[in-house]
């Protein structure tokens, strides 16, 4: 894969979306990048959809990624993810959680969660892979890890070694979760490459 | 010596103003210039404090620089409205140490009430403004404003957007300056404005604004890259640029870092050098104005929008003659929306619940409890600014004397403090019968918990008085206090129904600490469906962690927080 990187990052507020793309502009930053990163604060926390944009190229201008361009959506909940698609470039990809958190109105019954999500990807020609992320964060014993089992997952498709992943990891967690998220991260890579 | 960081714009902020030698950074919390004072708390040797409102901040800031320290003050754009009384006569004193105010704008209003232009503030004061396009220039820019405040005797504004506060990006950091306290003198003339001194001192705010406006055209923040194409010509600033080089990268581009006075000679000097000029602005024609009133033709908002933000896109589309989108797939527009919602173990869902079923009219303020309003509470029916809550319901009153037991306000603890006290003391002075609920989440909820008079702590973790909201009611003269832990629904409902039928005013205080805050988190609870008559009773309260599965509730134990009041709202017992 090339250097440059678009990529978006979304989910619900509170899923911690925010701390993964920390750790990504980290892995620029140790390997002399730039780097620029858009993230959502504020009201929409509260349970709304969330996004960060993430850039990594020898000189970023604008923090956000443009439709057409993200070479990698990943989505901590698959109806974000299918939410943001359309920001995929021709050869991008969605790597979505599979684990769904229902918005309100699909809460009230007012309206249903969409049930054909990937079939609608694969007829719109748009590549995805999912993984239960959450899951995996539960059997360590570590529910709050969802976000770093992702990074796990998605690290095999990026050009950063293992060593600046966890020293980035390091950075951005607090030493006491340290353990508990290197473990996350192992997961989520294993998962990736047993299923490729 | 000087390393590379990735930080947050508002991180970048702090980071220019302990470089720059601040001592001190006062503000009031609101989204997006909240983190700029939390991380300039953090470093070592200076002081960071938390002021009820953003007059109170900036009157402080002022008396800082006042006696010698240089000093950071940061709001929101609304809060620069609150603080706007003592910003214009500061603007005729001047400073004695630097005096930085950063003020963040919301374009797209990402979590405000409107989408105000600031920069109209810096040219009603005369007081310059600087906008930084990267987390690097915020840094440096702040720094700028610094040294431009203590130069011209004046405050200095530095103008950011939430996609500039929020973006994240690497910094290059140094050593702080070790900036001596300036001496300290009487000075009646200068520092008190009766109108006779103020008179003359209106005669040196013009002159400043005329010198900064000739030097404008010098500044190394006003910058033209020309390119071998002269078709186009833009103007941008702050992340406005940034969407232009990246759109148009073989455009010639005038970016101008500071954003009032402008720099009319060299605009007019880029202006002769293109065939074309465009003003690339969000929000308000501010440029796209003055530089028409200077002579030059331009184009701006026959363009662009005023609404909402830029984007590289939207710069493209206007602008570029090639390829209008690089959009691939098209975008999914059935999906059902996710709009922001009271989080599980929210005690404000516990109030609304109480006041949806006594079907009363809710004066609303600004806070998480904004979130009232919507689907499937209904219950706020108006909202305008913090601490209107209560002001609005009194005038409601005032209007139809009726409404005294049928409508109510529901303000927060830090908007309590913030303006609703002096609300509070207008509806006793002037008898209006009126309700109030303080929905005393003991915290500052929707801007990430920060602390305010209520919590006993300060910004900087000092443990101090703690400022009772009962207390305060009473010595305005509430005779009518009431405490409530809204999570016991029947004795709200009963409080409510006896203070609604008093015929003096009444406060209600609706005290439970907020869900996100440590240790509220209990066992989830959950539906025995043998016992559930699918009533739907829990499911009208809204939770985000109570489902709806065909009729019948479940409830996902990996958000639910345990508050039972999904419990407490079944007459069947089924949820356990």
């Amino acid at each position: 894969m090339k250097s440059d990187l678009n990529m978006i990052i979304v989910g619900v507020g509170g899923q911690g979306t925010l701390l993964s793309s920390k750790i990504l502009g980290q892995l620029a930053i140790l390997n002399d990048l730039d780097v620029k990163l858009s993230e959502v604060h504020g009201m929409a926390q509260r349970g709304g959809s969330v996004e960060t944009h993430i850039r990594i190229a020898d000189h970023v201008y604008s923090p956000l990624v443009e439709p057409g361009t993200a070479d990698i959506v990943l989505g901590f909940e698959p109806m974000e993810a299918a939410r943001w698609a359309h920001y995929l470039s021709r050869d991008g990809v969605i790597i979505t959680n599979s684990s769904r958190i229902w918005p309100m109105p699909v809460v009230t019954g007012a309206v249903a969660y969409p049930e054909n999500l990937y079939e609608k990807f694969e007829e719109n020609n748009i590549r995805y892979k999912t993984i239960d992320a959450q899951q995996l964060a539960d059997s360590v014993g570590s529910p709050r890890s969802t976000n770093i089992v992702l990074l796990g997952y998605i690290s095999s498709l990026l050009p950063f070694s293992y060593e600046d992943w966890l020293k980035a990891i390091e950075l951005c967690v607090p030493a006491k979760t340290l353990e508990a998220n290197i473990k996350a991260f192992d997961l989520g890579k294993n998962a990736y490459l047993v299923k490729e | 010596m000087s390393s590379k960081q990735l930080m947050l714009g508002n991180e970048a902020f702090a980071r220019g103003a302990y470089e720059a030698g601040a001592k001190l950074a006062v503000a009031y919390p609101g989204t997006p210039s909240t983190e700029i004072t939390q991380a300039f708390s953090k470093y070592e040797n200076v002081k960071a404090q938390w002021a009820p409102n953003e007059k109170v901040a900036l009157e402080t800031a002022f008396g800082s620089s006042l006696a010698g320290n240089r000093t950071l003050c940061c709001f929101k754009h609304v809060g620069l409205n609150v603080a706007a009384d003592p910003l214009f006569t500061i603007s005729y004193i001047g400073i004695n140490a630097g005096l930085v105010i950063i003020v963040a704008d919301d374009p797209g209003m990402y979590s405000s009430q409107n989408e105000q232009d600031s920069r109209y503030y810096a040219m009603s004061a005369h007081i310059p403004m600087l906008e930084p396009s990267d987390c690097n220039e915020a840094v440096l820019f702040v720094k700028l404003a610094f040294e431009i405040s203590e130069r011209y005797d004046t405050p200095v504004f530095i103008r950011t957007t939430t996609r500039m506060s929020h973006s994240r990006g690497s910094v290059e950091i140094h050593e702080p300056v070790n900036v001596e306290p300036k001496e300290f003198a009487r000075n009646i003339s200068k520092n008190v404005m009766l109108p006779a001194f103020a008179r003359k001192r209106h005669i040196t705010v013009e002159a400043r604004e005329n010198k900064l406006s000739a030097d404008a055209d010098h500044l190394d923040v006003n910058e033209i890259s020309w390119n071998d194409d002269r078709s186009l010509g833009i103007i941008a600033s702050g992340i406005a640029y940034q969407y232009v080089k990246e759109a148009l990268p073989d455009a010639s581009v005038l970016k101008l870092g500071m954003v009032f006075p402008l720099p009319l000679q060299l605009i007019k000097r880029f202006s002769d050098g293109v065939q074309k000029l465009v003003v690339a602005e969000e929000l308000e024609p501010f440029f796209e104005m003055q530089i028409k009133a200077a002579g030059i033709d331009c184009e701006g908002k026959s363009i662009f929008s005023r609404q909402g933000e830029l984007s590289t896109q939207t710069i493209r589309k206007a602008l570029s003659d090639g390829q209008e989108t690089l959009q691939v797939h098209e975008s999914f527009t059935d999906l059902p929306a996710r709009p922001p919602v009271l989080c599980p173990g929210c005690p404000h869902r516990a109030t609304f619940n109480v006041l949806s079923k006594l079907n009363l009219f809710v004066s609303g303020d600004i806070g998480c409890y904004t979130l009232g309003a919507l689907a499937p509470y209904n219950a706020l029916h108006t909202n305008v600014c913090m601490g209107a809550s209560i002001t609005v319901l009194s005038g409601m009153i005032k209007a139809r004397p009726e409404l005294k037991n049928q409508a109510v306000a529901v303000i927060g603890d830090s908007t309590f403090f913030h303006s609703g006290m002096t609300g509070l003391t207008d509806m006793v002075y002037n008898c209006i019968p009126g309700t109030v609920l303080v929905l005393d989440n003991r915290t500052t909820g929707m801007t990430g918990h920060q602390d305010h008079p209520g919590t006993g702590k300060t910004l900087q973790g000092e443990l101090t008085y703690t400022v009772d909201i009962g207390e305060v009611a009473k010595a305005v003269g509430v005779k009518n206090v009431r405490y409530v832990d809204p999570f016991n629904l029947k004795e709200l409902e009963a409080v409510l129904k006896e203070e609604l039928n008093n015929d003096s005013p009444s406060v209600i205080i609706c005290k439970h600490p907020c869900a996100l805050l440590p240790k509220q988190r209990t066992l989830p609870v959950q539906v025995d469906p043998s016992v559930c008559r699918k009533c739907k009773q829990c499911l009208r309260l809204g939770c985000p962690a109570i489902e709806n599965h065909d009729g019948a509730p479940v409830i996902n134990t990996s958000i639910c927080s345990g508050c039972k009041l999904c419990q407490s709202v079944c007459v069947f017992g089924a949820i356990r």
